[in-house]
């Protein structure tokens, strides 16, 4: 018997054109009669209420710094207290005439940060220029040597705190996270028991206590004569704050790690330390690069809660510079959107970074 | 020592690894290793087969330590396994392993796959491990696929790569622990002709497998366990031919029935 011959059968476009807006808002937006509805009614609230916005925000409002102009009836948002107000928001109660030298350092520190997200600059080198930047910084803060005048931490404030605040926390937690993590599988129960003790402790406690403690509580217990800055203690109390809960996000990664991975690097003869730099972390990282995004986000935000301790940064610079004046203090809403504003810029920036530090670790995983 | 094999020849060279009365459990009460003997010479091919939780694996994961043994003793090229942690690298250093799942590390290229051991282990400079690696690729005949990543092969293109890794160790023994069962079926032949190239070049192999035509093809001897216990051990064809014992014959009787 001869064998039948294999007849391909060549192939069709689909008979429904499923490319294009058409079909995409069709199948998107008016797929069955619920997305249908939605669509509906969430596009009646947008066409509501985004004109009566633009309105407010734009077409009525005032942009000149005059307190007056903002009270005249019928003047919808009042954008000069931004413009009479921003150095204070931005710089806190930073002496007036020395305000260049934290905007110096927030550029330089910001143009650090940018570096550091950029491949070019994943080199050994990097440290050494991360403790350049920070020096620097800290001389221009400070102060206090080669001819600069002596500005104590407790002036510093606005936008130069929040991201040295952040930045610093997030740098130094993240190490911190790692040990933590790899310390609650470690196969020595003392390790294992210390690191869910932090973990559990920190967890159960709200930053705002955490950061009560560093500021009022700790110095009870130092003694006498020996102080340490409040910045320190407190940029100390979020970082310890963040890795607790970073160790766990990166726990998660560890987890999901098969144990074929382990197997395999110990049959090829890699030390513990060499299977997790090499094997365990890279994939483990990569998996968790959502989380420990949002940790660096929440991080970022939760530096407004230093204002509690008397520390201005963004958001306490606002309220310092619009509880004060009474002019201004009917436009706090304003201040809050331009702040809002410049939260909003760096998360962002952060949430895009992410997905671009995703999709470069998932290389391996495009078909 | 003149040993006698089962097979009534002579064993050709030194035992290169030697069981001893070795048992492991699982827990309290799963005894998965029951008074193993076993010694294998250098060179020779060892097929292990036997029903699923025969202990077959543990077997010969015992032999590089990924399992520990707890009673008996177990001399892998004249070093002994317990807890000694130097002893146990020095043992993996000489011992290649290639798993049903292949294993292959997903975030790293093929190349980077086997020069990992090279380059951190035995500290081979970079530019010599990518030579040696590209030679072990040629020889399981994947060397146009180094610069892919695992996931981006077919099954049977990573098990070649896992075989490749395992021989950029040089080692004296290989060990493979069902490496065709995660296979499409098209895709077996390809593992299977590499493994017996291997074979016909002289290293110590023991091999958990189902293959039985793989088998008759290059072992010197078949083991087959049962419930923790090497049940028989003969020359595949006596082996296939005529079992002696009855559960053998009965589980060759359900493997080969059809």
């Amino acid at each position: 018997m001869s064998a039948t011959l294999f007849a391909p059968i060549a192939a069709r476009p689909a008979p429904v054109n499923t490319e294009g807006l058409m079909p995409w808002i069709k199948s998107n937006l008016f797929g069955d009669w619920k997305t249908a509805l939605s669509s509906v009614v969430i596009g009646s609230l947008l066409l509501w209420y985004v004109p009566q916005f633009l309105h407010w925000a734009l077409l009525t409002a005032a942009w000149a710094p005059n307190a007056e102009a903002c009270r005249a009836p019928g003047v919808g948002a009042c954008w000069g207290v931004v413009a009479e107000k921003y150095r204070l928001i931005i710089l806190g109660r930073y002496p007036f005439e020395e305000q260049w030298r934290p905007v110096v350092a927030t550029v330089l520190m910001v143009a650090l940060l940018v570096a550091s997200c950029t491949r070019a600059f994943w080199r050994p080198w990097l440290v050494v220029l991360w403790a350049v930047v920070l020096a620097i910084f800290f001389w221009l803060m400070y102060g206090n040597a080669l001819g600069l005048a002596k500005v104590e931490t407790d002036r510093w404030g606005g936008l130069p705190l929040t991201i040295l605040l952040a930045s610093l926390s997030i740098v130094m937690a993240f190490p911190i996270a790692l040990v933590v993590a790899l310390g609650r599988r470690s196969n020595l129960p003392a390790i294992r028991t210390f690191c869910t003790i932090y973990v559990e402790l920190v967890r159960g406690v709200p930053l705002i206590s955490v950061l009560f403690m560093a500021s009022f509580m700790f110095p009870l217990f130092m003694p006498q004569g020996l102080t340490i800055d409040v910045l320190i203690r407190v940029l100390v109390g979020i970082t310890l704050f963040a890795a607790a809960y970073m160790a766990e996000v990166i726990r998660g990664g560890l987890q999901a790690i098969p144990k074929g991975q382990l197997e395999a690097a110990a049959t090829l003869g890699l030390s513990y330390w060499q299977t997790q730099r090499k094997i365990v972390l890279p994939q483990a990282l990569a998996m968790v690069v959502p989380g420990i995004m949002n940790n660096f986000i929440s991080i970022f935000k939760d530096t407004s809660l230093v204002t509690i301790v008397s520390l201005y940064e963004l958001t306490g610079a606002l309220g310092l510079a619009l509880n004060s004046d009474a002019n201004w203090r009917p436009f706090k809403i304003e201040g809050y959107l331009f702040i809002a504003l410049i939260y909003f810029a760096f998360c962002f920036a952060m949430s895009r970074y992410s997905l671009w530090v995703e999709k470069q670790v998932n290389k391996g995983k495009v078909r | 020592m003149s040993e006698m094999n089962p097979a009534g020849g002579a064993i050709p060279a030194a035992p290169i690894i030697s069981f001893d009365k070795v048992n492991k459990w699982y827990g309290n009460n799963f005894h998965v290793l029951r008074d193993i003997d076993l010694t294998v010479a250098k060179g020779e091919r060892i097929v292990i087969c036997g029903p699923s939780g025969s202990g077959k694996s543990t077997l010969i994961r015992c032999i590089n330590r990924l399992e520990e043994h707890q009673q008996g003793h177990l001399i892998v090229d004249g070093i002994e396994l317990a807890d000694d942690v130097k002893a146990i690298d020095e043992v993996r250093k000489n011992v290649g392993m290639v798993f049903q799942q292949f294993n292959l590390f997903p975030h790293l290229t093929v190349l980077e796959n086997l020069t990992l051991s090279p380059m951190w282990v035995s500290k081979i400079p970079k530019k010599e491990a990518e030579e040696r690696a590209m030679m072990q690729l040629t020889r399981v005949r994947i060397a146009e696929q180094a610069e892919k990543y695992p996931l981006q092969l077919s099954g049977g293109q990573q098990q070649r790569v896992a075989i490749a890794r395992a021989l950029c160790l040089t080692p004296k023994i290989m060990l493979f622990d069902e490496p065709t069962s995660a296979l499409d079926p098209e895709m077996v032949k390809e593992v299977l002709d590499v493994m017996i190239e291997l074979a016909n070049q002289g290293i110590t192999m023991l091999c958990v497998t189902h293959e039985m035509a793989f088998a008759k093809a290059v072992a010197d001897r078949v083991i087959f366990m049962d419930q923790g216990q090497i049940v028989e051990q003969n020359n595949p064809h006596d082996f296939f031919s005529n079992p002696q014992n009855e559960r053998s014959r009965d589980f060759l009787s359900k493997i080969l029935g059809h």
